[in-house]
C-alpha cells in the first residue's frame, strides 16, 4: 500500500539532477581551464574558482540525494550502497554506478582540498579520475532514475552530454592534448559514447518495461504507477 | 615576518594565472612565464599571494617564508 | 714546494700507484687518527686551507664536507670530472695522467664522513679516460677485495648535464638533467643519501693538503685565493694545453708557460661558454682568478682561457655559441628554452646584417630577461657570455649589422661546439 511519493523521493530526484548538471559545469570549466580558455572580462582564475567551487556544490547536492535516497522508504536503499557498488537490491547495476561515481567524486575533491600536501604529480594522476565520474554518473541517472522520460529530464540530459562532448571536442580540435594519440583517443572515445548512448537508450531506459529490466525488485515494481514516474 | 614568492621553473607551465591575480608583483614576460622581483611581500597583499599559490595549475608558485637578512 | 704541484711528475700515459707514491708520498691518513676526531680533524684542515670548489662554484670543500655530516644518513662521495665545458680539459687530464691524486682526495672526503660509498662520474664519450681510472682503481690496496670498490659511472655528455643536480639525477633516474634547487644534495641526493660532489681537481688539490698541510697550500696565491690551480689554455697560442699556475696569477704567466701567443690577439674567453670576453689589452691586467677578474666583468669559472685571434670574426664565434647554448638547454623552463632561443636568433640577425629591428637592445633585454629565472644557472651563463660579447666587440657587431657578414665568419672555429647529446643514454 502507498501513501504518495515521499519529500525525499523527490528531493532525492531533484538534487541528483542538480548534481548532474554541477558535475556537468564543473567538468566543462575543467576542460577549458586546461584548454587554456580565455575569455574577455573572465579571468582564468575566475574559471578556475567557479570550477572548484561547482564541484563543492555538486558534492553538497549528492550528499542531500543520497541522504534523501536512503532516507526515503519506497526503494530499499542503504548508505552502504552509497558507498560501495553492486550490492544493493534495488536496481544493483544502476545504483552502483552511482555509488562508483560518489566514490570516484571523494577522492578527486578529496585529494584537490590536500593538493598541496600531496603534491602536482599525486594530485594529477587522480584527478584523472574525473573524466569516468561524469560518464559513470549520467549513466547511473539513465539507469536509476525514474524520470528519465519526462520531457524536462531528457532536456537536461541532452543538455548535459551536448556540453560536453562539444568540450571535448573543440578542445581537441583546438590542439590539446598535445599528444595526437591521445587527442585520437579522446574524440574517439566522446563520439563511440555519444553513438553508444543513441543506440542504447530508445531500447533501453526509454524502451518498456526499463524498470523491471533494470533490476527494480518485483515487489516494488506493482506500485510504480502509484509512485508516478517510475518507468 | 613576512613572505616571499618563489617560482619553481621547471613545474611552471606558464597559465599564468598568478599574473591575473597579482599584477602588483607578477609580470608575464614573451613566453608567458612569470616574471617575480624577489623582495618580500607587502601586508596587504599576502592575501593574495596567498591565493596565487593555491591556484596555481602546477603548484609551481610557492610562498616562502622571508627572514630579513636573506 | 712551488709549482709544479698537481702536475708534478706528470707525463704521457698514467701514473702508476707506484710513481704516485714516490712523487707525493704516501697518502697518511693514519697520521689523523681513526674515527670521528679525525674526521673532524681533516675537515679543520681543509677549511684552514681555504680550498675551493674548482668546478666553477668556487664553494668551500670544507663547508660541503660540514653540510654532508649534519644529516644522520650514509652519505656518499660522488667525484665530478664529467667536464661538460668545451673548452676545458683539465678534469679529463687530471683522471687520465693522474688518477692517484683524484683518488685520493676521494678517499680522504669518504674517511672525513665515515663512509665507503665513491662513484666517480664521467662522461660517456671517455673510454680511455674511464679506463685509465678503472687500472687505477685497481692498483689501489684500500679497495682490492673490498665489496664496495668505487664505481665509475658514464654520464651523457651535455653542457648542463654536469651539473651536481644533474649527476645525481642521472645516478638516480638515468636521465642527467638538472632539478630543483632544493632538497640540497648534501641532504638528498643519491639514492635519498646526503651527498658530496666534487669536481676532480679540488679532489687533487685535498689529496695534497692531507699530505703536506694547508699552510704548505697557502705558501702560493693570496689569503683569500690560496694555492695553485689547472687552467684549460687554447686559441692562438704556440702550445695550447693544461697548465698549472699560482692561484691569481698574470694572465702573462700563463701565455709565458705556453710560449706566448701565435697571432695577433683580439680578446680573451675566460671561465668558458659561462664566462666573460674582456679585450686583449685590457687583459693584460687580468690575474687568474675569480677576484682577479672580476673587475674586468669576467670570471675565472673551471679556469678555461681562450685567447681569440684577430683574424677570427668574434660576432661569428658568439653567435655560434650562443646558437650552441640554446640547444644545450635542459628544456625544463620557459625562459631559458625561450629566452637562449631568442637570443640565438637575434644574434644570428645581427651576424648576418638583417635590418628592421634594433637588434643589440633586444639583445640586452633579452640577456637580463633570462638571468636568475631558470632552475640551473644555464641561462644566467649564456647571458653572461653574450653581455660581455657585446660590450667588447660593439665595433664588430655594429659592421656586421650595417654590413652583414665578414671575410672571416666562415674561417675554422676557435670555440668548440660538439654535437648535442640526449641526456638520456
Amino acid at each position: 500500500m502507498s501513501v504518495g511519493p515521499s519529500v525525499y523521493w523527490y528531493l532525492t530526484r531533484a538534487s541528483g539532477a542538480v548534481a548532474l548538471v554541477l558535475l556537468t559545469v564543473t567538468l566543462v570549466l575543467g576542460i577549458a581551464a586546461i584548454g587554456r580558455l580565455s575569455a574577455p572580462g573572465v579571468p582564468r582564475f575566475v574559471i578556475d574558482g567557479v570550477h572548484r567551487t561547482a564541484s563543492l556544490l555538486a558534492v553538497a547536492f549528492l550528499l542531500v540525494h543520497i541522504v534523501t535516497a536512503v532516507a526515503d522508504s519506497f526503494a530499499p536503499i542503504s548508505l552502504l550502497d552509497a558507498v560501495i557498488p553492486f550490492v544493493g537490491t534495488y536496481r544493483p547495476l544502476w545504483l552502483g554506478l552511482g555509488a562508483v561515481g560518489f566514490d570516484l567524486m571523494v577522492a578527486v575533491v578529496f585529494t584537490s582540498l590536500v593538493r598541496r600536501r600531496l603534491g602536482h604529480g599525486a594530485w594529477r594522476a587522480v584527478h584523472w579520475l574525473a573524466y569516468a565520474c561524469w560518464p559513470v554518473a549520467l549513466l547511473h541517472g539513465l539507469g536509476t532514475g525514474s524520470d528519465v522520460r519526462q520531457t524536462w529530464m531528457l532536456a537536461i540530459d541532452v543538455g548535459c552530454i551536448v556540453a560536453v562532448l562539444a568540450s571535448i571536442v573543440a578542445r581537441a580540435l583546438m590542439g590539446w592534448p598535445d599528444n595526437a594519440r591521445v587527442r585520437i583517443g579522446a574524440l574517439g572515445a566522446a563520439g563511440a559514447f555519444a553513438l553508444g548512448l543513441v543506440a542504447w537508450l530508445p531500447g533501453g531506459p526509454l524502451g518498456s518495461h526499463w524498470a523491471q529490466r533494470a533490476g527494480t525488485p518485483p515487489a516494488l515494481l506493482g506500485h510504480a504507477s502509484a509512485h508516478g514516474g517510475h518507468a | 615576518m613576512s613572505v616571499r614568492i618563489e617560482i619553481d621553473m621547471i613545474s611552471c607551465e606558464a597559465h599564468g594565472l598568478c599574473a591575473e591575480l597579482l599584477p602588483e608583483r607578477i609580470t608575464l614576460d614573451d613566453w608567458g612565464y612569470p616574471v617575480i622581483d624577489g623582495a618580500p611581500v607587502p601586508r596587504a597583499l599576502e592575501d593574495l599571494a596567498r591565493r596565487a599559490a593555491d591556484v596555481c595549475p602546477t603548484l609551481a608558485l610557492r610562498l616562502r617564508r622571508a627572514n630579513n637578512d636573506s | 714546494m712551488s709549482l709544479p704541484r698537481l702536475l708534478r711528475g706528470v707525463e704521457p700515459g698514467r701514473m702508476s700507484y707506484d710513481d704516485h707514491r714516490r712523487v707525493h708520498g704516501e697518502l697518511t691518513l693514519a697520521a689523523h687518527g681513526r674515527g670521528h676526531g679525525a674526521a673532524s680533524a681533516l675537515v679543520a684542515e681543509l677549511k684552514r686551507s681555504g680550498l675551493r670548489g674548482r668546478g666553477g662554484g668556487a664553494f668551500p670543500l670544507a663547508a660541503k664536507l660540514e653540510a654532508v655530516r649534519r644529516s644522520r644518513r650514509a652519505p656518499v662521495v660522488v667525484v665530478n670530472a664529467t667536464e661538460g665545458e668545451p673548452m676545458s680539459f683539465k678534469d679529463r687530464t687530471l683522471v687520465q695522467a693522474l688518477p692517484h691524486l683524484v683518488i685520493d682526495g676521494a678517499i680522504c672526503c669518504a674517511a672525513a664522513l665515515a663512509t665507503d660509498t665513491i662513484v666517480f662520474a664521467l662522461d660517456e664519450s671517455s673510454g680511455e679516460t674511464a679506463a685509465a681510472l678503472a687500472t687505477a682503481l685497481h692498483e689501489r690496496p684500500e679497495f682490492a677485495g673490498r665489496l664496495t670498490a668505487p664505481e665509475i659511472v658514464r654520464v651523457p655528455g651535455g653542457y648542463v648535464t654536469g651539473h651536481e643536480t644533474s649527476v645525481v639525477n642521472f645516478l638516480n633516474t638515468g636521465t642527467a638533467l638538472p632539478t630543483r634547487a632544493r632538497p640540497r644534495i648534501s641532504e638528498r641526493g643519491y639514492n635519498r643519501r646526503p651527498t658530496l660532489m666534487s669536481n676532480a681537481e679540488t679532489l687533487a688539490h685535498a689529496a695534497l693538503i692531507v699530505r703536506h698541510g694547508s699552510d704548505w697550500f697557502r705558501e702560493l696565491g693570496s689569503d683569500d685565493e690560496p694555492g695553485s690551480v689547472l687552467v684549460t689554455l687554447s686559441g692562438a697560442v704556440r702550445c695550447p694545453g693544461v697548465y698549472e699556475v699560482e692561484h691569481g696569477a698574470q694572465l702573462a704567466t700563463l701565455i709565458d708557460a705556453a710560449e706566448g701567443q701565435s697571432a695577433p690577439l683580439r680578446a680573451f674567453l675566460f671561465g668558458g661558454y659561462a664566462g666573460g670576453w674582456v679585450d686583449a689589452a685590457d687583459a693584460t691586467r687580468a690575474r687568474l682568478s675569480e677576484a682577479g677578474l672580476r673587475p674586468l666583468s669576467a670570471s675565472f669559472g673551471a679556469g678555461v682561457v681562450v685567447a681569440l685571434p684577430s683574424s677570427a670574426c668574434p660576432v661569428a664565434e658568439v653567435s655560434r655559441v650562443a646558437d650552441w647554448m640554446a640547444g644545450e638547454s635542459a628544456g625544463q623552463c620557459g625562459p631559458c628554452v625561450n629566452g637562449l632561443a631568442a637570443i640565438a636568433d637575434t644574434l644570428a640577425w645581427i651576424c648576418d646584417g638583417r635590418p628592421g629591428r634594433d637588434a643589440e637592445s633586444e639583445l640586452r633585454r633579452f640577456c637580463a630577461l633570462v638571468t636568475g629565472r631558470g632552475a640551473c644557472a644555464h641561462p644566467d651563463g649564456a647571458a653572461r657570455f653574450v653581455s660581455s660579447a657585446l660590450a667588447v666587440f660593439a665595433a664588430e657587431i655594429e659592421d656586421h649589422a650595417r654590413h652583414g657578414p665578414c671575410d672571416a665568419c666562415d674561417r675554422r672555429a676557435v670555440l668548440s661546439t660538439p654535437e648535442h647529446r640526449s641526456p638520456v643514454p
